[in-house]
């Protein structure tokens, strides 16, 4: 939630309906979710599959470390992520909220 | 140690990017769409402007005032993704006429014009639409997703659509296999427009997919890219397996990827052991009625026959 500012303050309907770029962010999909990824960091060797393969941008490098980690903002817990990971680092479990 | 693995949480640790295609929009859980609209605004980066016909991708991306866009973005209405692509186009060549030293499109480096739609969007409903850009000449690239029917509005066969799919327009039953044409073939219909590059590509080969988007808008004139993109809810499968299925697709050569300029097969992405078409079919529910009796039988080997016949036309076969 850093590229951009809240779409729905001061909202005014413009000539055409423009809007802001990246303003998508404000919607927090990770309410959606029902199972969650977890990761086994011992088992990631940080080869990105998952971030690449995510459809929500959801799965990136945590910062000054070695493995990925989920933004669980928006994780929709498709699963993507534990398909294609190759060393089987992560696992799919039932999100309990 | 499964209540730490159900307390893991690192959303505050992340590293996002620049991302030009952002998280917050509204697709299903797995939509292969979605991946694609990523790899595109990845390949051309912020200085592009995405015109985007009604469908999964346009209504999950802008619902007012939101947009998940960081590059311009327009939402023209259902047919008419590849006139506004124009119309944007025309206006930048105007302005470069009236003051050469404005923006050159025709620059590769300057700007992008991209045009994206569904199947429908693309290969039916707005077809006029595309026909004209391609046959005009715009400097355009045209990007079709498909996913094989019209999602958005609930499941409808569309001239992508395969042999036997079960759809809402096209219902298996007593009466009925299910959807009875095959694929409309849109790359041989774009090379004989006389577009330069056209090119398909799978959401299963990011790497490829993108190589092709930037090798598009480093030409001038009109560009087709055609990119399979699988659809959890409309093709009855579990939003996990997306990526694995576009590349069973491929690897049976239902989807075959390759390279047309000038109207020739200029590359092929080649298949050692293609894998029989009943492989994929079974991993979906769209294709369930297909396994039990002799017409569905025989749907499948017409299905595989059609097949085959594109992949020795191709060359598809290592
Ligand atoms: C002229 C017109 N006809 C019908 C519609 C309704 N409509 C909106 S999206 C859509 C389906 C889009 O299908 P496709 O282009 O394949 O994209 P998808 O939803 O599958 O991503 C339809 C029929 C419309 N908006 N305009
Ligand atoms: S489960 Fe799906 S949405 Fe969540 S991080 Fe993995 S690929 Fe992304
Ligand atoms: S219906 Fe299919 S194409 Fe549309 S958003 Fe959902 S998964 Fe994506
Ligand atoms: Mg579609």
């Amino acid at each position: 939630m850093s590229q951009s500012d809240d779409p729905y303050e001061n909202l005014t309907i413009t000539t055409g309906a423009v809007v802001e770029p990246n303003t998508s962010r404000v919607n927090k999909t990770g309410s959606w979710r029902q199972f969650k990824p977890v990761i086994d960091i011992d088992a990631c060797i940080a080869c990105g599959q998952c971030d690449t393969y995510c459809p929500d941008q959801a799965a990136k490098p945590v910062e000054g470390e070695d493995y990925y980690g989920f933004d669980l903002d928006y994780c929709k817990g498709c699963g993507i992520c534990e398909e294609v990971c190759p060393t089987d680092a992560i696992e799919m479990i039932r999100e309990v909220k | 140690m499964s209540s730490d693995r159900q307390d893991q949480d690192f959303t505050d640790e992340v590293e996002h990017g620049e991302e030009l295609w952002n998280p917050g929009h509204r697709a299903c859980a797995g939509c292969g769409p979605a991946l694609a609209m990523k790899y595109i605004t990845e390949a051309a980066g912020p200085n592009t402007i995405v015109t985007n016909a009604t469908g999964c991708m346009e209504v999950v991306s802008t619902p007012f005032p939101e947009s998940s866009w960081g590059t311009s973005y327009i939402h023209n209405i259902f047919e008419n993704a590849a006139s506004v692509a124009a119309g944007v186009e025309a206006a930048y060549q105007s302005f470069d006429r009236r003051d050469p030293d404005h923006l050159d499109v025709s620059d590769e480096d300057d700007l992008n014009i991209i045009a994206i739609g569904g199947d429908g969007a693309t290969a039916d409903i707005g077809f006029r639409a595309l026909s004209g850009m391609m046959e005009r000449g715009h400097d355009v690239t045209y990007v079709m997703y498909d996913n094989e029917a019209y999602m958005n509005t609930g499941v409808q066969r569309s001239s992508q659509t395969p042999l036997g799919a079960s759809t809402t327009t096209s219902p298996a039953g007593t009466e009925s296999i299910g959807n009875d044409t095959n694929k409309k073939d849109m790359a041989s219909i774009a090379a004989d427009h006389g577009v330069e590059y056209v090119a398909t590509a799978s959401i299963s080969n990011p790497h490829d997919f993108k190589q092709k988007v930037e090798k598009a808008l480093e030409i001038d004139g009109p560009k087709f890219l055609h990119v399979y993109s699988p659809c959890p809810v409309g093709w009855s499968y579990e939003s996990s397996k997306t990526v694995e299925l576009a590349e069973l697709a491929v690897e049976t050569g239902l989807f075959p990827v390759f390279e047309m300029e000038n109207g020739e097969i200029t590359s092929v992405n080649k298949i050692s052991d293609r894998k029989p078409v009943r492989e994929w079919l079974e991993t979906q529910g769209r294709f369930k009625h297909l396994f039990d009796g002799e017409e569905g039988e025989e749907t499948i080997e017409a299905l595989q026959e059609w097949i085959d016949g594109r992949a020795e036309d191709l060359g598809l076969d290592a």
